[in-house]
């Protein structure tokens, strides 16, 4: 954790208060008339649940589960994690098989030697200003990019081949009626009548467990294609290139209940086993994917662990709807430019609080910004989506709760009945619905309603903003002292108030904005 | 991306409007293009004189080109996708919007777009899109402001808003760094300008459905009847550069109800003699009896099959066509068309992929393309 270990402990202490997941007890009953020195947001009477807002009717479905010993309270829910691959099997079931060479053509040692899988390597961006992606392509109206080509021609191959567990095709889907444009699908098929398991909803980072199921289990026939940087410059494609377990691939699976069409798995260096959390190399990755796909309807996601993430090995999921979601409709309000160029704006309208990153001198600020961002909230335990949205020229961060108020019995029954788990698509407005009845009644309020129970409340989200401002910009700090650049921000005042860290530290934020007030 | 050809462009224009139309629209002070969403790339079929001039570029750099050439980095994505969405959807839009001249100086203006239906067609063949520039009125404390402020106040509005860009220019260079800071926030339109807008929009709409009489092939602006297949799917399969069609299962004798231009050019035949058509046009004296069953089974079973066939183009002369056929399911989750993709035995893909590759990824984007085009209410 370079540098991101001072911003920790200096801050350590507050950042408890913020999502209270550490074992600090604290009232149920939110103070929401908090204001600061110079703070100068107002506080809305707001629409969304807020924290403590809904307490539980009694007899609601989620356990809450308590470790006795210890000073931390550790919180669990239950519920069916979703089947991504065939070969994701309950864990008692896992350990049965033993035995040398499993036999399934699987991504491990036993069957990787000798692999050969489709191989796309794209172009880097270089590092100079200006327009970095390829504009052509950054449209509906242009030709169809070959990455989109292949992976919609590998996606339907596996679909005649019966490798889903359904037609998602063939599930009902619709636009909910309303200015917000919320979408939902009736897919009765995509939830298992299993037995649900628990997950640990309070801590965002997790070591990686061999045991359970992770992507190196999965069989090489839902694996669709490698996917990584070329070597000398150019897009190449190999369509039958041996796997090198040396060279670290990245591949795209299918996932076996896809939410829509197209619906696949990025799976950065996937033989490392990574845990899910975010890096910088493997946020690019990403990065460059919704670039390459040139389509603006191929969006990326990210769920960080108590965020409904599923499987802890990294991945990033995507999808192909060729609709406008909600969150990208969403108004949104500029808050303030980095000194690489990144612009981050706020949600407004829009039940769920969270940033939108664009720009960037280069594609690497663009991406480093969200990556540190996302970095800090991993480390302090503030559970996160990422929506990579507009052929990557968009990026949405959402730092969410819903989690942690299940495992406090703190969400209704009636929302929890439609066990719609809030993740970053449902979260962006698409909502994959198992009952009939919720699918018929589904309207904007009621989504407006669920989605708002997610997000932080405003005096939080404040605070956490603040808190990723001065992580963003103290990582900026620390690239101009390693580059020994002289007077950058040496005559802009320090930043005042919330005890701030960067007292006498460069200012990266551009000033002549008053929205950079908010941090003072 | 290479340009479509010049002879689709025209044709989109000339076999509408009569000749008289391009002098009718020549003659509007207004600033507009008229684009064609039914042309892969959905390009810009006219440029008024006023849009040239405002941009800075000749009629040939613009023509045949998409609108995203004049977008550059501070052009707000948003409103980029609102315009997206709007022709997604078949309706108008009125938005304020970034642009670039071809100098590279960006300039706000106020982007109003509206749909052409074909009286026939009952869907969007043109879209009009009109541009005015917004004019700052701020008062800036600057040594040019009284100049600035002097111009705008005694000069008539419509004068200042077909100048040519250099004089806009002249005018703004004394604050220009201060426009540099602005240009980024979102500037609004005054009534005035909207009104402008309006006007012009009227002016060549009216124009074009007066011109269309002519033709016989009548243009208006409402939708008039119900549309086969409409112009958001239109735009969506025209990014598909192979050889597909789309033949609707529901109607009598399995019509043909699009044709990809790579099918056109491959059979030889132009759009209007296959549409509405059952495929069996494609059909000869030595096509195997066996392959046309398998595929009226499979289309019967409602499954995807894959036939080598002998067909024949317009000319008579025969290939041999490596068919795949799929149904392809709307928002409702029921099959809403079947696709034809064609390949040519022996022709080579560019990339590597396989014949059974290419056509499997053509089926994957006309089913994203079906699929989320029917699940917004307004188009049912």
């Amino acid at each position: 954790m370079i540098g991101k270990g001072k911003v920790g402990c200096q801050r350590g202490r507050q950042v408890a208060d913020i999502t209270a997941i550490h074992g600090v007890t604290r009232p149920l009953i939110h103070v929401r008339s908090v204001r600061r020195k110079l703070d100068i947001i107002q506080s809305n009477p707001s629409a969304h649940g807020g924290r403590g807002a809904l307490p539980s009717e009694g007899g609601s479905p989620s356990d809450l589960l308590f470790l006795a010993g210890g000073e931390r309270m550790m919180l669990r829910i239950k519920r069916v994690p979703t089947v991504v691959s065939n070969y994701q099997k309950d864990e008692g079931e896992d350990a049965a098989r033993r035995g040398g060479g499993c036999g399934r053509n699987c991504l491990q040692k036993c069957c990787i030697p000798g692999a050969k899988l489709p191989l796309y390597t794209f172009k880097r961006a270089e590092e100079i200003p200006g327009d970095k992606c390829v504009l052509e392509h950054d449209d509906n109206q242009a030709p169809v990019a070959f990455l989109d080509s292949l992976l919609l021609g590998q996606w339907e191959d596996r679909m005649q081949r019966g490798l889903f567990r359904y037609d998602v095709t063939a599930c009902e889907t619709k636009v909910i009626p309303g200015r917000c444009g919320f979408m939902a699908q009736l897919n009765e098929g995509r939830h298992l009548k299993k037995r649900p398991t628990e997950f640990r909803v309070d801590k965002v980072l997790q070591p990686f467990d061999g045991n359970k199921f992770n992507f190196t289990k999965v069989g090489q026939e839902e694996v669709l294609f490698q996917f990584d940087a070329s070597e000398d410059g150019e897009v190449q494609f190999f369509p039958d290139a041996p796997v090198d377990a040396d060279s670290s691939p990245s591949v795209v699976a299918i996932n076996v209940s896809p939410i829509e069409y197209g619906h696949v798995l990025l799976i950065p260096r996937i033989l490392e086993c990574l845990p899910q959390r975010i890096d910088r190399e493997s946020f690019l990755l990403a990065l460059y994917m919704a670039i390459e796909a040139g389509n603006p309807y191929f969006r990326l996601g990210y769920n960080s662990l108590g965020a409904f993430a599923t499987i802890n090995h990294l991945h990033f999921q995507a999808y192909y709807l060729a609709v406008p979601f909600p969150i990208e409709k969403a108004p949104t309000r500029k808050v303030t430019t980095l000194g690489d160029g990144v612009k981050i704006s706020e949600l407004f309208d829009y039940p769920v609080r969270g940033l939108v990153f664009e720009g960037g001198n280069t594609l690497q600020d663009l991406s480093n910004a969200v990556s540190d961002a996302c970095i800090f909230l991993q480390d302090n335990n503030i559970p996160h989506n990422v929506l990579i949205a507009d052929c990557g020229k968009r990026i949405f961060l959402l730092p969410q709760c819903y989690a942690e108020k299940q495992a406090l019995g703190e969400v209704s029954s009636e929302l929890l009945d439609t066990q719609v788990n809030p993740a970053v698509w449902e979260i962006s407005g698409h909502m994959v619905l198992k009952r009939k009845k919720d699918y018929e009644e589904a309207s904007e309020e009621n989504a407006w309603r669920l989605l708002a129970e997610v997000s932080l409340s405003e005096e939080r989200f404040e605070e956490v903003k603040a808190l990723i401002f001065e992580a963003c910009s103290y990582t900026l700090s620390e690239k101009e002292d390693e580059h020994l650049t002289q007077g950058a921000g040496d005559d802009k005042p320090p930043l005042e108030g919330t005890g701030s860290i960067n007292k006498g530290r460069n200012c990266n934020m551009v000033s002549g904005t008053q929205e950079c007030l908010v941090l003072q | 991306m290479e340009p479509p050809q010049l002879g689709l462009i025209e044709q989109s224009f000339n076999s509408r409007y009569s000749n008289w139309a391009r002098e009718a629209l020549d003659e509007l002070p207004d600033n507009f293009t008229i684009t064609d969403p039914c042309i892969s790339g959905h390009p810009i079929v006219f440029a008024s004189r006023g849009f040239l001039k405002m941009s800075g570029y000749s009629r040939d750099q613009v023509v045949g080109r998409n609108g995203r050439m004049f977008q550059g980095p501070n052009t707000c994505r948003r409103s980029v996708m609102e315009i997206r969405e709007a022709i997604r959807e078949e309706r108008g839009v009125e938005i304020s919007l970034l642009n670039y001249r071809k100098d590279g100086t960006p300039f706000w203006m106020l982007f109003r777009m509206a749909p052409v239906f074909g009286k026939d067609e009952g869907r969007v063949i043109h879209f009009v899109a009109v541009q005015v520039p917004i004019l700052r009125r701020r008062q800036r404390r600057r040594n040019g402001e009284g100049l600035c402020g002097e111009i705008l106040s005694n000069s008539c509005r419509r004068e200042v808003c077909s100048s040519s860009s250099v004089e806009l220019a002249g005018v703004s260079a004394a604050d220009s760094d201060c426009r540099a800071l602005e240009i980024e926030e979102k500037c609004e339109a005054s009534d005035t300008e909207k009104q402008l807008a309006a006007t012009a929009i009227s002016n060549v709409l009216s124009v074009l459905t007066h011109y269309s009489e002519s033709t016989g092939r009548l243009v208006c602006e409402k939708r008039f009847g119900p549309s086969l297949v409409s112009s958001s799917l239109h735009i969506s399969l025209g990014r598909i550069k192979q050889s597909f069609v789309l033949v609707d299962p529901h109607l009598p004798d399995i019509p043909i109800v699009y044709a990809s231009d790579a099918f056109l050019r491959m059979t030889g035949y132009a759009r209007n003699e296959v549409l509405g058509q059952n495929c069996r046009f494609l059909t000869g004296v030595d096509t195997d009896p066996s392959a046309l069953h398998q595929i009226k089974q499979s289309i019967q079973a409602q499954q995807a099959c894959s036939v080598r066939i002998l067909h024949y183009r317009k000319d008579k002369s025969s290939f041999w066509n490596l068919l795949h056929i799929s149904p392809v399911r709307n928002a409702t989750g029921k099959i809403a068309y079947f696709v034809g993709v064609q390949i040519e035995e022996g022709s080579v893909d560019r990339h590597g992929l396989s014949p059974e590759m290419r056509q499997l990824s053509v089926v994957g984007s006309i089913k994203v393309a079906v699929r989320s085009s029917s699940m917004s209410y307004s188009i049912h």
